[in-house]
C-alpha cells in the first residue's frame, strides 16, 4: 500500500523526505536534475526567507534555494524520513 | 528546425534516433543524470568518512539569524549603511590628500605654461579644463572605489550575498524581475556600468533587461560626492565623525528610494514593454567561507585605478576642456554656458532647478562626478573648475544663487533618477547588442527625472511652499 | 592562412591552434592550453589566480557576452596558458555557459583539463567531472577546499578515489597554497609528458546501455577521426541535444578544411 506522493513545498522547517518524481518542465527540470535532485533524493528543508518564499533544502551536501512555486513541482514520499 | 543543411550527415542521425530517443518511458535524459548521481553516491559513501555526526555550527546559527523574520531585513539595511559609511568615511583623508597632491601639481604645470609663454587660452583649455577636471576626478573618484569595491568582494567571497538575494527574491518576484537583481544593483552602487556587466548573472533575458534597464536608480560612487555636498545643505555637523554618519545616512535614505524605483519600474517594464512571467529562480547558498584577504584585495584595487584612470584621461578631461571653452567664450558679453544656461533656465524652473544646474547635468553626461564642480564654476563666474575648501562655503554660494530647500531637494532627486553617464550607456550597448534598448535605458531615466521634479515643483509653488 | 616555413610541421601536428582562434585563445610559441572546469563556489577562481597571479586578463568568449580569463604560468620552463571556463553544473544543460565550456572541451583540444571539486560536496560535483571524463582521457580531477573539509571532520580517501577514476587526483587549498605544487607537476606530467590515463566511465543503467549501443553503429559510420568521442555523441543524440548536433557538424567541417588547407600548404612547401 504506497500513499500518494506530495509537493515538496509541504515539507516543514527541519523536516526531510525523499524525491518520487518530478513535474518540472524545460530548462528548470534540467538545472534540478544537474544539481542532484533526482529522484530517490533525499531533500531536508532547512530554512525560509522572511517572506515564507524561497525556500532553501539541503540536497547532497549543498544548500539550494527554490521558490515555492517551482518546489511545488517536484513530489516526495509523504512518509518523512527520520 | 535546424539551421543544418537536410543532407549533412549529423542531422541524418540525428533523425534517425528519434525513434530511439522516443522508446523509453522515462526521458532517457533523466535516465542518464540518475544514473550518474547514483554512481557518485556510493562512490562518495566508500570515500569520504564523516568522524562527527552532522552537527549544526555557529555559520548555520548566524544564518538563521541572516534569513530570519525579525532580524533578516534590518541586518541588510545595516550592512548596507555600513559600507556606505566606510566607503565615505574612509576615502575622506585619501580624496584630499590625492586632491592637494594634484592641485599643487597644476601649479606646476602653470609655471611651465608661463615659462614658455603659452597663450592664455592654451593654459585654460589644458590645464585650467582639461587637467583640473582630470584632477578633480581621480581625487573624488579613486578612494571611494578603492574601498568599495573590495568590500563588495569580500562579502561575496565571504557567501553573504546570495543570502541577500535569497531574502529580496519574493519582492522582485512581485516585480516579475529576478532575485538575482538585487545583487546587480549592490555593483551598480559600485558603478553602474560594472552593474550592467553583473546582469549577466541573470539566465532569462526578459529579467536580465529589466535589470539592466534599471541600474540607474542605484547612485553609484561618482554620484556619491554630489548627493552628499547637497544633503550637507540641509544637516551639517561640527565633527567629522558625525557628519559622515550623517552622510552615510542620507545616502542610505535616498538609496532605498532609488530602490523603491527600481520595483516600480521594474513593475512596469514586466506589464508593458517587457511583458512575460517571471521565469524560475535557482539559487546555490554556499556555506560561509573567510575570504582571502590580500591577493583579492590588491586586484580588485587596481581594476578599480585602472578604471577611474581611463576614464578620466579619455571622458573627463575632454568634458573639463569642453567645459572651460563654453564658459570662456563669449556672445557678446555673456558666455555660451552662462546664455545657454539662460535658455535652459525656463524647462529647469519648471522642475524647480534652476539653468545652470540642468547645464551642469548635461555636462556631466560624460562623468556624473563633475556635475558639482561644474555647477560651482557657473555660479563663481570665474570660467574655471573650483575646489571649495568646506561645505559651508558651498551653501554660501549655492544660496548666493538662488537656492531654495526645493532647489536642493529636487537637485538630489535629479541626481538620482537622470540619465545614465556615457560609460554606462556604453556597457549597456555592449551587453544588450541593441541600439534601441540603449535608448530606453537613456529615456525611461530621463522621463521619470523630468516627471517627478516636475510634480514636486508644481505642487511646492502651488501650494506656495517656494 | 599563411604559414611560415619553419611552422608548417607545428600546424600539421597541431590543428588544434587554429581551432583554438575560434574560441578567443591565442598562444604565444609553444604554449599548453589547460582548461579550468568546475561548478560554481568550488574556488576555481582561487586555483586560478593562485596560479596566475597577475599574468592574466579578462575578456569575452567569441560573440558571448560570458567572461573568459585567461592567464599563463611557468612550470619547468614550459609555459602553460590556463582557460578559466564559465562555472557549469554540467555540460548536459543548454546555457550559454555550459555551452561555452562543452564546447571548448570538445573542440578546443586542451593539453589538459583540470576539473576543480569542493571536498565539501563531492556526491554533488562529482558529476561534472564524470561527463568531463566521457569526452576526453587529459582530465585531471582537483579536490579544492581540502581546508574547509577538515574543518568539518571530513577525511577523504584520494587514494582509493584515484584508482575508482583512473585519473589523477590532487588534493588542494588554493586560498592557502597548498597542493598547487602537485597540482602543476600533474598537469605537466599529462600535457607535456603526454603520459595517457583511462578514466572511468559511468556505469548507465541497462536501459541506457541498450540505447548507446543501438546507437553506436549508426555513428561509426560517420567519418568521425577524432572529432569526438562516439559515446558521447550517443549520450548527446539521446539527449536530443540538437545545438551540439549543429555545433559538432561546424566543427568536423572546419576541421576537415583546416586538414587539407595545411596539407596543400604544407606540399607546397616541399616542392
Amino acid at each position: 500500500m504506497t500513499t500518494l506522493p506530495v509537493p515538496l513545498s509541504t515539507l516543514k522547517l527541519g523536516e526531510k523526505s525523499n524525491v518520487i518524481h518530478l513535474d518540472v518542465k524545460g530548462l528548470l527540470r534540467r538545472r534540478i536534475l544537474d544539481l542532484g535532485i533526482v529522484p530517490g533524493t533525499v531533500l531536508t528543508c532547512i530554512g525560509k526567507a522572511p517572506a515564507g518564499d524561497p525556500i532553501a533544502y539541503l540536497v547532497r551536501n549543498t544548500v539550494i534555494a527554490l521558490r515555492s512555486e517551482d518546489a511545488n513541482q517536484i513530489y516526495i514520499d509523504s512518509k518523512l524520513n527520520c | 528546425m535546424s539551421k543544418l543543411n537536410p543532407m549533412d550527415p549529423f542531422l541524418k542521425i540525428y533523425l534517425d534516433t528519434e525513434s530511439i530517443r522516443l522508446s523509453s518511458g522515462t526521458p532517457l535524459a533523466d535516465l542518464v543524470v540518475t544514473d550518474i548521481f547514483a554512481y557518485t553516491e556510493k562512490l562518495a559513501e566508500r570515500v569520504v568518512l564523516r568522524e562527527d555526526s552532522i552537527q549544526t555550527n555557529w555559520k548555520d546559527k548566524i544564518d538563521k539569524l541572516i534569513i530570519s523574520r525579525v532580524f533578516g531585513y534590518p541586518l541588510m539595511l545595516l550592512l548596507l549603511g555600513a559600507v556606505f559609511w566606510l566607503t565615505i568615511a574612509g576615502a575622506n583623508v585619501p580624496s584630499e590628500m590625492l586632491a592637494n597632491l594634484l592641485f599643487a601639481f597644476q601649479d606646476i604645470l602653470t609655471q611651465w605654461f608661463q615659462l614658455i609663454q603659452a597663450p592664455a587660452w592654451l593654459h585654460g583649455v589644458l590645464v585650467l579644463g582639461m587637467y583640473r577636471t582630470l584632477a578633480w576626478v581621480i581625487a573624488v573618484m579613486l578612494p571611494p572605489m578603492a574601498i568599495f569595491f573590495p568590500l563588495f568582494t569580500f562579502l561575496e567571497d565571504l557567501g553573504y550575498l546570495p543570502r541577500v538575494a535569497f531574502n529580496l527574491d519574493n519582492m522582485f518576484k512581485k516585480a516579475k524581475a529576478c532575485g538575482k537583481q538585487c545583487l546587480t544593483m549592490c555593483m551598480g552602487f559600485g558603478c553602474n556600468a560594472a552593474g550592467i556587466v553583473s546582469a549577466r548573472i541573470i539566465d532569462s533575458p526578459r529579467e536580465r533587461l529589466i535589470a539592466i534597464l534599471t541600474n540607474n536608480f542605484v547612485p553609484c560612487n561618482g554620484r556619491f560626492p554630489t548627493l552628499i555636498a547637497i544633503s550637507s545643505i540641509f544637516v551639517t555637523s561640527a565633527f567629522a565623525f558625525s557628519q559622515s554618519l550623517l552622510a552615510a545616512g542620507m545616502i542610505t535614505l535616498l538609496v532605498l528610494l532609488g530602490i523603491a524605483v527600481t520595483f516600480a519600474v521594474s513593475w512596469s517594464l514586466s506589464k508593458t514593454l517587457l511583458k512575460g512571467e517571471p521565469s524560475s529562480m535557482v539559487l546555490e547558498l554556499p556555506p560561509y567561507r573567510k575570504p582571502k584577504i590580500g591577493a583579492v584585495f590588491y586586484r580588485s584595487i587596481i581594476d578599480r585605478t585602472i578604471f577611474v584612470l581611463r576614464r578620466a584621461i579619455v571622458v573627463a578631461a575632454p568634458a573639463g576642456a569642453l567645459t572651460w571653452i563654453l564658459a570662456n567664450v563669449y556672445i557678446g558679453d555673456v558666455s555660451v554656458l552662462a546664455y545657454t544656461a539662460g535658455v535652459l533656465d525656463p524647462i529647469a524652473k519648471a522642475i524647480g532647478l534652476d539653468g545652470f544646474i540642468l547645464m551642469a547635468f548635461i555636462l556631466g553626461l560624460p562623468a556624473n562626478e563633475i556635475v558639482v564642480p561644474v555647477l560651482l564654476m557657473c555660479y563663481l563666474a570665474t570660467g574655471q573648475l573650483t575646489d571649495f575648501d568646506s561645505l559651508f562655503e558651498l551653501k554660501k554660494v549655492l544660496l548666493a544663487n538662488g537656492w531654495t530647500w526645493l532647489t536642493a531637494f529636487n537637485t538630489m532627486l535629479f541626481a538620482l533618477l537622470h540619465w545614465p553617464c556615457a560609460t554606462t550607456l556604453l556597457s549597456m550597448y555592449k551587453e544588450t547588442g541593441s541600439k534601441k534598448w540603449t535608448f530606453m535605458g537613456f529615456i525611461i531615466p530621463t522621463a521619470i527625472a523630468f516627471t517627478v521634479c516636475f510634480i514636486i515643483a508644481q505642487v511646492a509653488y502651488f501650494l506656495g511652499l517656494a | 592562412m599563411k604559414l611560415k616555413s619553419g611552422d608548417s610541421s607545428n600546424a600539421l601536428k597541431n590543428p588544434g591552434r587554429v581551432m583554438r582562434e575560434q574560441f578567443g585563445i591565442r598562444t604565444t610559441g609553444e604554449q599548453y592550453v589547460i582548461a579550468l572546469a568546475g561548478n560554481p563556489n568550488v574556488g576555481k577562481s582561487t586555483v586560478f589566480n593562485a596560479l596566475t597571479g597577475l599574468h592574466q586578463h579578462t575578456g569575452n568568449w567569441p560573440g558571448k557576452t560570458v567572461d573568459n580569463a585567461q592567464g599563463n604560468y611557468s612550470y619547468r620552463n614550459k609555459s602553460f596558458l590556463l582557460v578559466d571556463l564559465p562555472g557549469t553544473y554540467s555540460l548536459l544543460a543548454h546555457s550559454v555557459e555550459e555551452e561555452i565550456a562543452r564546447d571548448f572541451i570538445c573542440f578546443g583540444q586542451p593539453d589538459a583539463i583540470i576539473v576543480v571539486l569542493d571536498a565539501t560536496s563531492l556526491e554533488r560535483n562529482l558529476n561534472l567531472a564524470l561527463q568531463v571524463m566521457e569526452i576526453s582521457s587529459k582530465v585531471i580531477v582537483c579536490v579544492n577546499l581540502i581546508d574547509e573539509a577538515r574543518k568539518k571532520k571530513l577525511s577523504i580517501n584520494f587514494n582509493e578515489l584515484q584508482k575508482e577514476l583512473g585519473v589523477p587526483i590532487i588534493p588542494t587549498a588554493a586560498r592557502n597554497g597548498e597542493g598547487l605544487q602537485e597540482l602543476q607537476s600533474a598537469v605537466y606530467t599529462m600535457a607535456v609528458e603526454q603520459k595517457k590515463t583511462w578514466p572511468k566511465q559511468v556505469p548507465y543503467s541497462e536501459e541506457v546501455e541498450r540505447a548507446i549501443n543501438a546507437l553506436l553503429p549508426k555513428i561509426n559510420e560517420l567519418d568521425l577521426a577524432r572529432v569526438v568521442n562516439p559515446k558521447w555523441l550517443a549520450l548527446r543524440l539521446l539527449d536530443s541535444d540538437i545545438s551540439f548536433i549543429e555545433t559538432i557538424s561546424r566543427y568536423a567541417a572546419a576541421q576537415k578544411q583546416t586538414t587539407v588547407a595545411l596539407q596543400d600548404q604544407w606540399g607546397e612547401l616541399t616542392l
